[in-house]
């Protein structure tokens, strides 16, 4: 598989899919002016959800899909965007949005120091140090030091913003847009990056280190810039994460998260662009829907037990895996060739 | 018409009568009908805290027994929605969110966890969504100025912990004490309570204060270290698997301190048959409710009726767990409580009822143990007794300690 390219993220110009696409997300919020669903300033607060893993996938495609880092430690680059986010707002007064780059700057300086030591590392030893990471942040948030700062182990309780009076939005409908505006921003970046020079030399060091070296590319000084946007946009995604649940503590950043990014960027197609969105959806849809089906094999089926809501998130995995094995993304592409009689197949 | 004086003071009669009529008629909130209570839960089903989980299953147990056998209460059945938020703050509040405003639950009951509940502390009193009977040690569930729609259950730790603290200065003023603690919330509010307890005279003979995660594999390093301090108390603020393992240490070593082990951990199914009862003997522990292994209660028919609703209801579950009790305790408090509203069915009304219990008894409480709430205490449950390891069941000893209204 050395020679994924993703056809979206390299084209010259946007597609009208993507105008489309964006547009329509952007639209969705206006639902609420011609319904009057109570419950739905809760699927905003799905929708921020989703859009906030989609930008922590993008940052964790970039480094393994575009570049061929494995990470296992991003939900610790999560953790620091949102304890920036959270440290600023409650002990230096600062207004959400400024947090949003210092955060990014943070987790970039932090990403990048961690990138120099993976440098030594290959595949799945680099895999494992990065491991580590996940294991320790948590742990390191409640070292009594800096307790003062982080909460410890009671974390710390934000005010969630209000929206500016003129806007007329309710505040989900506002942190929506807000990070609707974000991933926008993280996805054109990441965009035009892949597609200049920059982006052919992560892609070549992926396919080939020691080719893309001979060819005069610093890999080095490559992989840890990489390393260190990756953790940056993840860390902006931790920011928003912070913001829009008005609450940081470090019980929200286990290792399990940082699986879960993973499983979403899997799923959703690994070096697909959008296919990040797809997997940002999936994690949160996912959880909630294998919940629901449990219940309903349990009514419908009349068991005297609950069927495990986490061996159906397992079986639709697999499920997944073995119809879509390249993702979502992947596996529609597939079909669109299919459907298209293979003609874009062989160029 | 002329409206005169009299028919406007007459009308305005008739108008309070149609009114307190209505009142005594039925009043519901979202998410209660004629025919049904909606009722809410976060549980960490999945993740670091799944041992809990059982509570959560057994509650909905308890729902369907009830629902079944007897219709429900007042003819209402209960819906109870118990979705896992694997102990994540951020997915309690996803979930809570979903339960408020999707499902449009009438209350929480039972939500479980310290750092989950606080992520939705704030979101529930804006809402004026009941977060009731949090399951929870922490003190901060007892703010009814700041947060009137959220109320704690068991004793707090804090509590728990002065209670200690005030037992050895009254048995041994000159104790050199060593502390193992969990580094998590349950052990900050554990120690606060207990430095209180034991008074400032007495906080310096704290010689050693060491700490373990949750994650961790073992403590035994940290009960060396303990025991080369010199200390000859050792207080124990352990979960469950911890516990079991420094009672083992301990004896392994031949260290014999006088040994203090927090209620959380004080089960005897989980902790001390696994640890070896010869090992745990004369250990102090604190307790609100019944050893269900202890054969000294089996006649009562509280104990009774809970193993046979267990067999019937819940055979899946083992019934050492201590969460089984627990569980099941609050689920009767929160019925009584469902009870008082009678027809009305608010969430004002809910809290009202749930401030305004007087000397209630529940089921597989310690005898003397009673639930009592007002408008400025919120904090249902603060009697313990303390307990000595014995053969192999706890034994009570000295009187009930109640703290009772504290503000």
């Amino acid at each position: 598989m050395a020679a994924i390219t993703d056809s979206w993220a390299t084209r010259g110009r946007p597609g009208w899919i993507v105008i489309l696409f964006w547009g329509l997300l952007a639209a969705l919020p206006l639902a609420g002016l011609f319904t009057n669903d109570p419950s739905f300033d809760y699927y905003m607060f799905m929708g921020q959800a989703m859009l906030i893993n989609a930008i922590a996938i993008l940052g964790l495609n970039l480094l393994i899909g575009f570049n061929g880092q494995i990470s296992l430690g991003h939900s610790a680059f999560f953790a620091v965007g949102a304890y920036t986010a959270a440290i600023l707002m409650n002990f230096a007064g600062f207004p959400y949005w400024t947090t949003l780059p210092i955060a990014a700057v943070i987790c970039f300086g932090a990403g990048f120091l961690f990138g120099f030591p993976a440098l030594k590392l290959e595949g799945h030893y680099l895999a494992l140090a990065t491991f580590t990471l996940a294991i320790a942040v948590p742990q390191l948030l409640k070292y009594k030091l800096i307790a003062p700062w982080t909460g410890g182990v009671g974390g710390l309780i934000l005010d969630k913003p209000d929206p500016p009076e003129v806007l007329k939005l309710s505040p989900d409908q506002y942190l929506y847009y807000l990070c609707l505006v974000v991933a926008m921003l993280a996805f054109w970046i990441v965009r035009n990056m892949l597609r200049g020079r920059s982006g052919r030399a992560m892609m070549a060091i992926r396919d080939h280190a020691m080719a893309a070296a001979t060819m005069g590319i610093n890999t080095a000084r490559y992989k840890t810039v990489t390393f260190g946007i990756s953790a940056g946009i993840t860390g902006v995604a931790g920011a928003l994460s912070g913001i829009t649940v008005a609450y940081v503590a470090p019980d929200s950043f286990t290792l399990q998260l940082a699986v879960s990014f993973l499983v979403g960027l899997v799923v959703g197609g690994i070096a697909s662009l959008p296919g990040c969105i797809v997997g940002g959806a999936f994690i949160v849809l996912i959880q909630n829907s294998s919940q629901s089906i449990s219940d309903w094999m349990k009514v419908t089926f009349s068991l005297r037990y609950d069927v495990p809501a986490w061996a159906i998130y397992g079986v639709l995995l697999i499920l997944l895996m073995y119809f879509m094995p390249r993702g979502i993304m992947g596996g529609i592409e597939t079909l669109w060739l299919r459907v298209t009689n293979r003609k874009e197949a062989s160029s | 018409m002329k409206l005169t004086r009299r028919t406007a003071l007459l009308g305005g009669a008739g108008i309070s009568i149609i009114s307190r009529a209505g009142r005594a008629e039925k009043k519901y909130s979202t998410g209660v009908t004629d025919t049904e209570i909606k009722v809410g839960q976060t549980m960490p089903y999945s993740g670091n805290a799944s041992a809990y989980g059982v509570a959560g299953r057994n509650q909905a147990a308890y729902f369907r027994m009830l629902n079944e056998t007897q219709g429900g209460i007042n003819g209402r059945k209960i819906n109870f929605i118990s979705l896992d938020d694997g102990y994540s703050p951020p997915k309690t509040v996803e979930l809570a969110r979903q339960l408020v405003e999707r499902d449009q639950v009438f209350c929480l009951f039972y939500p479980l966890g310290t750092q989950t509940n606080t992520a939705i502390h704030k979101y529930m009193n804006q809402k004026k969504v009941p977060q009731l009977f949090v399951a929870s040690g922490a003190s901060k569930w007892g703010d009814p100025k700041e947060f009137p729609w959220t109320m704690g259950w068991q004793p707090d730790y804090h509590t728990e912990g002065s209670i200690y603290g005030k037992h050895i200065l009254t048995t041994k003023p000159d104790a050199k004490i060593g502390i193992l603690r969990q580094n998590d919330d349950m052990g900050v509010d554990y120690m606060s309570g207990f430095r209180e307890g034991l008074t400032e005279k007495v906080k310096k003979n704290v010689v050693a204060e060491v700490s373990y995660e949750a994650t961790d594999p073992t403590v035994d390093s940290q009960i060396l270290q303990l025991r080369n301090s010199g200390a000859d108390v050792f207080f124990e603020i352990t979960t469950p698997k911890f516990a079991a393992q420094a009672i083992k240490k301990v004896a392994e070593i031949g260290w014999k301190p006088v040994h203090y082990l927090v209620s959380v951990a004080a089960s005897v199914g989980a902790v001390m048959r696994p640890a070896g009862v010869e090992n745990g003997q004369g250990i102090i522990t604190a307790q609100y409710l019944k050893d269900v292994t202890d054969p000294k209660w089996d006649d009562e028919p509280d104990v009774k009726e809970w193993r046979a609703f267990m067999a019937k209801w819940n055979p899946a579950a083992n019934v050492l767990e201590g969460s089984n009790v627990s569980s099941y305790a609050a689920v009767h408090g929160f019925v009584h409580v469902l009870k008082q509203c009678g027809d009305e069915l608010t969430r004002e009304n809910l809290m009202r009822q749930a401030a305004n219990i007087k000397d209630l008894t529940v089921p597989l409480m310690l005898p003397g143990v009673k639930v009592n709430t007002s408008p400025t205490d919120f904090y249902p449950l603060q009697s313990l007794q303390m307990a000595r390891f014995e053969g192999d069941h706890w034994v009570l000893f000295g009187e009930m300690l109640s703290l009772d209204n504290k503000a």
